[in-house]
């Protein structure tokens, strides 16, 4: 499904990826973890198309056309979604308007036809559930007064609404208490099906005891320097992530 | 990316159309002759004339005020002409005999004028340059007893109602602008709803500058009788000049005991261009009083003009009296804005929401300036001030100056603040969502201005979405 | 005099078995209180609150004596179950402390064993977060003499408070108490905590308290405080709080004891993502004064804030808040919201509020609002003409005006306990029936 070559990038005058390799096929979970600055956030943020990172070698094929071609909306409607670090607040814009205009967006750019406000909440009503939330979110505006757990449910009922084939996780889990993170975690794996994939950038461990992957990688400098099953992330917890720093330079 | 962004915002002005019409224009400058000539233009009575001459000379002794946050070349005031009319104007006339060239120029701003194709629903007083050139539905207006003419008029017809509130809400001596308006204004809109009356229309006064050079100095007054209630909108456009030119008006507002004065403007004079060259210097006093259980509202989106300075405020005199201020002020390019309320509580119970929104994108500067002021009487005074700025782009700027003075410790206060870039963030966000750039903006700056367009009458909050190219939630789909 | 006095002290303060880091600490703060002396209204941060009428008290040190049981503390203690620490007079006391139900991955110390068994953490922390140019910090560093030290490992989540008691008997009589606590969550762990101050015997003391609390990332450190010293003693306590990414601090401050209180809550938000809350009520009578400064340091971006405080103040007491959120340029996406709100029930009562806002970043989004009011006449009359006595409709209306910020406490327990001493200050201790059902 994602295909990344030798990808590198950089920020202003500063290089931050140098030179990503990795592979996601239908079906899979993979978590990126890594130290402070290791370039995890970037990776996501490059694969969503945020400006602010240019990409300056390498490629990135997902199922089958350049991705880096295409622009962040139409990332978006190929089904490459990204559950944004830091969801931003929109005032004055309410949930429901806001989810619909992206429903709709997603419908149009694939050759649908777009939904009333009555079907949409139709199609709301089955996508709340999965992050245990009420319709009375609907009416507020986006992200506006939501706690940080809220607006990772947010996220990830955007999600549910979108349907992606690749889900892009930035830091989902962070910040959260437990059970926060456990309704996000469920509802992650919830949407979890045969022909889709997720990438899970996470600082903590902790979120992969409840969305469990298929291999681990473990970035830093800009690379991935260790990749590896779910092992790999335990190992991480016990011995933190200097001897595996330690073993790259050697 | 920002460019994009500022590339959105960007629109091009679309009532910069000169009319050719022949006008009665005297020469710039300003002295004792040239008031007593506006006055003698006008036929006014001598008490008027002599108000204008107290105005006048207690101008002479003014200085222009230095404290707002805006930048301009010094006005030269003997550079201006005060007075321009057409000469085919009937102000007094009958709209079927309104010159066709300036209906024209109305239905050109899409304000038809003549009997058949008048706004359903709304009452328009046409002001152009100098005078007004016609008012429609007034008789329709008079079976409810309700009053809706041009100054002038008013002058002649009503002359004890005139001298009773002129000045009585912002005198003379006021400021430096008002002052100057007070000597040499030219006309304007009066309106009187008689006591229990609810104004069954949407009365409106529509501002066109056309002539060059010239000031507009147009004033209106608004008196609510005990229990009555209107709706007031104002609209103001001008053409295209690279020459600024001067605006300065006066609004006064009388809600008496159980009124309700609702007063919707949507200011749109020309801005200069990108470069700051041109555009309108709009110096406005706009004040109302709210004598007991009255409430009056302001509502105001400011889009045009090359320095704004324009304060529209409320005396709550009353007891239990309300007083609102909703504002969206958008800078662009050079534009300059210094704008806010007054709010001062002089009533036991009284109340003041102020909602601010200030958009600033190229070059433009944005200040809002409110004053909340609880008199030592004004027991369980309440205010609620929420001032927001949106910075589109690097190069412009947002300022916010509260003035808190409070002499009664039973007062509540609370004020809310927020700063907020349109920046690549937000528009990535939206775009990863699927939208375009172009919707993403809209959806933006529509979210950021609704709840000041939810307080404007329907007809002016489709003209404000059009000018800042939006759509509002629910008003499509 | 009184510099004087204090450096006699330290001089005169057994060393013993201290490790040696710490004497150049204890050294440079007793210079620095030297150099500062006891606050006074010309310092910009205490010019509603003097400190001038104990600043010639020759205190002397608290020794920690005294026949203070178990039973003195019951009504103190708000639940026997939970892990208690008592400090008596400012000694940590083994025979009335209970750690008995510390949940594992919680450490609990006193000061001189957590310096020995735990020397590394102790020093990487101790007096490096409490860093305010405060000459009763200072103090405080140079003095302290004994505290409690807690340190949750990381991913362990203990939602039982641990109690601190600071205790005060008529032992305490003209004596000064520097107790010190340092509170260590580690990464992803959470834990809630209680200080609790109470005066036992009406007698004049001085306590000069420190906590610092160190927050790891994704941590959460709930933090309570109760302050019902003996209202003739004078209160300083100084909380000082760092906050790692992804961290949370709440905290909360009731204050209802003392002649003179004085608390200081300062956060430092040093990393993106992270929440503080501090909120709190103060309550005052006769001439008690009360005064509260919170400091909220937005270091880093796409961090939040809230605070809300409340007071009621009867007779001729005074109370000061004074909150500042200070945003840095770079913490842009800065979420705050404050707010002050007071009751006035006596003419004579006084409070002087001041929310501040110091704003260098140009994307952020903050809220501040004070409100001083008296009883709400309209509420009042309506309960009248339905009947309730008018003393008691006073009380209610005083207690619903409080009972808000409490309901802000996540410890359902000590939500309780906070709510009944509120009460019983407003409603006596015949509780209306209408105020127990409003609880629920």
């Amino acid at each position: 499904m994602l295909e990344i070559t030798n990808l590198t990038a950089s920020a202003g005058e500063k290089d931050i990826l140098k030179g990503i390799n990795l592979s996601v096929n239908a079906g899979e979970v993979h978590a990126i973890m890594g130290p402070n600055g290791s370039g995890k956030s970037t990776l996501a943020q490059v694969l969503a198309g945020h400006p602010s990172y240019e990409v300056t070698g390498g490629t990135v094929r997902f199922e089958g056309e350049d991705l880096l071609e295409l622009a962040p909306e139409e990332r978006a409607h190929r089904g490459v979604f990204l559950a944004f670090q830091y969801p931003i607040e929109i005032p004055g814009v309410s949930n429901a308007y806001f989810l619909r205009s992206a429903y709709n967006a997603m419908r149009v750019a694939r050759g649908g036809d777009e939904v009333d406000p009555m079907e949409f909440l139709d199609v709301m009503e089955e996508k709340l559930k999965i992050v245990e939330m009420d319709d009375a979110m609907l009416s507020r505006s986006v992200n506006m007064g939501f706690s940080g757990g809220e607006k990772k449910r947010n996220e990830i009922l955007q999600m549910a609404v979108l349907e992606p084939k690749l889900a892009i996780l930035d830091e989902t889990d962070s910040g959260l208490d437990i059970d926060a993170l456990r309704v996000v975690a469920e509802g992650v794996n919830k949407l979890r099906r045969p022909d889709n994939a997720a990438i899970v950038v996470t600082h903590y461990q902790r979120l992969l005891n409840y969305i469990v992957p298929d291999y681990v990688h473990v970035l830093a400098g800009g690379r991935i320097i260790r990749s590896g099953t779910r092992e790999l992330a335990l190992e991480l917890e016990e011995k933190g992530y200097d001897w595996l720093l330690q073993e790259a330079l050697a | 990316m920002s460019s994009e962004i500022e590339a959105l915002v960007g629109r091009e002005y679309q009532y910069g159309f000169v009319t050719d019409i022949d006008a009665d224009t005297i020469p710039p400058g300003l002295s004792e002759d040239v008031v007593r000539l506006i006055s003698s233009k006008k036929a006014e009575p001598t008490w008027l004339l002599d108000w204008r001459l107290k105005a006048y000379r207690r101008w002479l002794t003014m200085t222009e005020p230095t404290w707002p946050n805006v930048h301009y070349p010094a006005i030269d005031y003997q550079a201006v002409r005060y007075y321009s009319a057409p000469k085919t104007a009937k102000p007094l006339g009958s709209l079927d005999d309104v010159d066709p060239t300036l209906l024209e120029t109305y239905k050109k701003l899409g304000i038809p004028l003549n009997e058949q194709k008048m706004l359903a629903g709304v009452a328009v007083d046409a002001v152009f340059d100098s005078v007004s050139v016609g008012t429609t539905y007034k008789a329709e207006l008079a079976k409810h007893g309700i009053i809706f003419c041009s100054f002038s008029e008013a002058v002649h017809e009503h002359p004890e109602l005139i001298r009773k509130y002129l000045g009585s809400v912002v005198p003379y001596s006021d400021n430096f602008f008002a002052a100057l308006n007070s000597a040499v204004f030219s006309d304007g809109s009066f309106c009187y709803i008689p006591k229990g009356v609810k104004c069954p229309m949407e009365l409106s006064t529509y501002f066109r500058i056309n002539a060059a050079d010239t000031g507009q100095f147009e004033r209106t007054l608004i008196v609510a009788e005990e229990g009555a209630s209107v709706s007031y909108l104002e609209g103001c456009t001008a053409p295209k000049r690279s020459t600024n030119q001067l605006h300065a008006a006066v609004v006064e507002l009388i809600a008496l005991d159980d009124a309700t004065i609702k007063y919707s403007t949507v200011q749109n004079w020309y801005a200069g261009d990108e470069n700051g060259v041109g555009g309108i210097f709009n110096f406005v006093t706009k004040r109302g009083k709210a004598m007991r259980n009255a409430k009056i509202s302001w509502t105001q989106v400011e889009t045009g003009s090359a320095i704004t300075w324009k304060y529209p405020s409320v005396i709550l005199q009353g007891d239990n009296s309300v007083g609102e201020f909703y504002s969206v002020a958008v800078v662009n390019n050079m534009q300059q804005a210094d704008t806010g309320t007054k709010m001062i509580h002089i009533g036991r119970n009284t109340k003041s929401n102020i909602v601010s929104k200030g958009i600033s994108a190229g070059r433009g500067q944005n200040s809002y300036r409110g004053q909340v002021k609880v008199m030592p009487k004004a027991d369980g005074a309440r205010n609620y001030t929420q001032c927001d700025s949106m910075l589109i782009g690097n190069a412009c700027g947002a300022h916010t100056f509260p003035y808190i003075e409070i002499n009664n410790n039973t007062a509540t206060l609370e004020h809310e603040a927020s700063t907020t870039k349109i920046g690549e963030d937000q528009i990535f966000y939206l775009k990863q969502r699927g939208m375009s750039a172009e919707n993403a903006v809209s959806m933006i700056v529509a979210g950021f201005c609704k709840e000041v367009f939810k307080e404007l009458p329907m007809e002016f909050a489709l003209e404000a979405q059009q000018l800042l190219g939006i759509t509002l939630e629910g008003s499509v789909g | 005099m009184t510099i004087p006095h204090w450096q006699a002290a330290f001089a005169a303060r057994a060393g013993g078995d201290e490790p040696r880091w710490l004497a150049p600490l204890r050294q440079s703060a007793m210079a620095s209180f030297a150099a500062l002396g006891f606050p006074t209204r010309a310092l910009e941060d205490w010019h509603y609150t003097s400190l001038s009428s104990i600043a010639d008290v020759p205190y002397t040190i608290g020794s920690g004596a005294s026949s203070t049981t178990v039973a003195d503390l019951t009504p103190y203690m708000i639940n026997a179950d939970w892990p208690t620490i008592v400090l008596l007079n400012g000694r940590w006391s083994p025979a009335l402390s209970s750690l008995d139900s510390l949940p594992g991955g919680v450490l609990v110390l006193d000061l001189a064993t957590a310096w020995r068994e735990q020397p590394a953490m102790v020093q990487q922390h101790l007096g490096t977060v409490a860093v305010s140019e405060h000459a009763m910090t200072s103090l405080n560093t140079a003095l302290m003499q004994d505290g409690v030290v807690v340190v949750v490992a990381k991913d362990v989540v203990s939602n039982t408070p641990i109690h601190i008691l600071h205790v005060a008997d008529a032992a305490a009589e003209g004596a000064a108490r520097f107790p010190r606590t340092l509170i260590i969550a580690e990464r992803s762990s959470k834990v809630t905590l209680l200080e609790s101050f109470v005066g036992l015997a009406d007698v004049a003391y001085f306590t000069n308290h420190v906590a610092e609390v160190v927050v790891g990332d994704n941590a959460t450190v709930n933090h309570m405080k109760i302050q019902r010293e003996s209202e003739s003693a004078t209160h300083v306590s100084t909380t000082e709080v760092h906050q790692a990414r992804d961290s949370h601090y709440v905290n909360f401050s009731m204050a209802m004891g003392a002649t003179l209180s004085r608390t200081n809550v300062y956060t430092v938000l040093d990393g993106e993502n992270c929440g503080a809350t501090l909120n709190g009520l103060y309550l005052g009578k006769g001439t008690q004064h009360t005064d509260h400064q919170t400091r909220i340091e937005h270091a880093q971006p796409n961090c939040f804030s809230r605070e809300l405080y409340k007071g009621v103040l009867d007779d001729a007491s005074h109370a000061v808040f004074n909150g500042k959120v200070y945003v840095h340029p770079v913490a842009q996406k800065t979420d705050g919201k404050q707010s002050n709100h007071t009751l006035l029930l006596s003419p004579d009562a006084r409070i002087d509020t001041k929310p501040q806002l110091e704003i260098f970043a140009d994307d952020v989004k903050c809220t501040h609002g004070a409100t001083v009011g008296r009883m709400d006449e309209a509420g009042l009359f309506y309960m009248k003409s339905r009947g309730v006595p008018s003393e008691t409709a006073r009380r209610l209306l005083t207690y619903a005006f409080a009972a808000d910020v409490l309901e802000t406490i996540e410890n359902e327990t000590v939500k309780h306990a906070l709510e009944q001493l509120t009460l019983e200050r407003y409603a006596g201790s015949a509780v209306h029936p209408v105020i127990v059902a409003r609880k629920g």
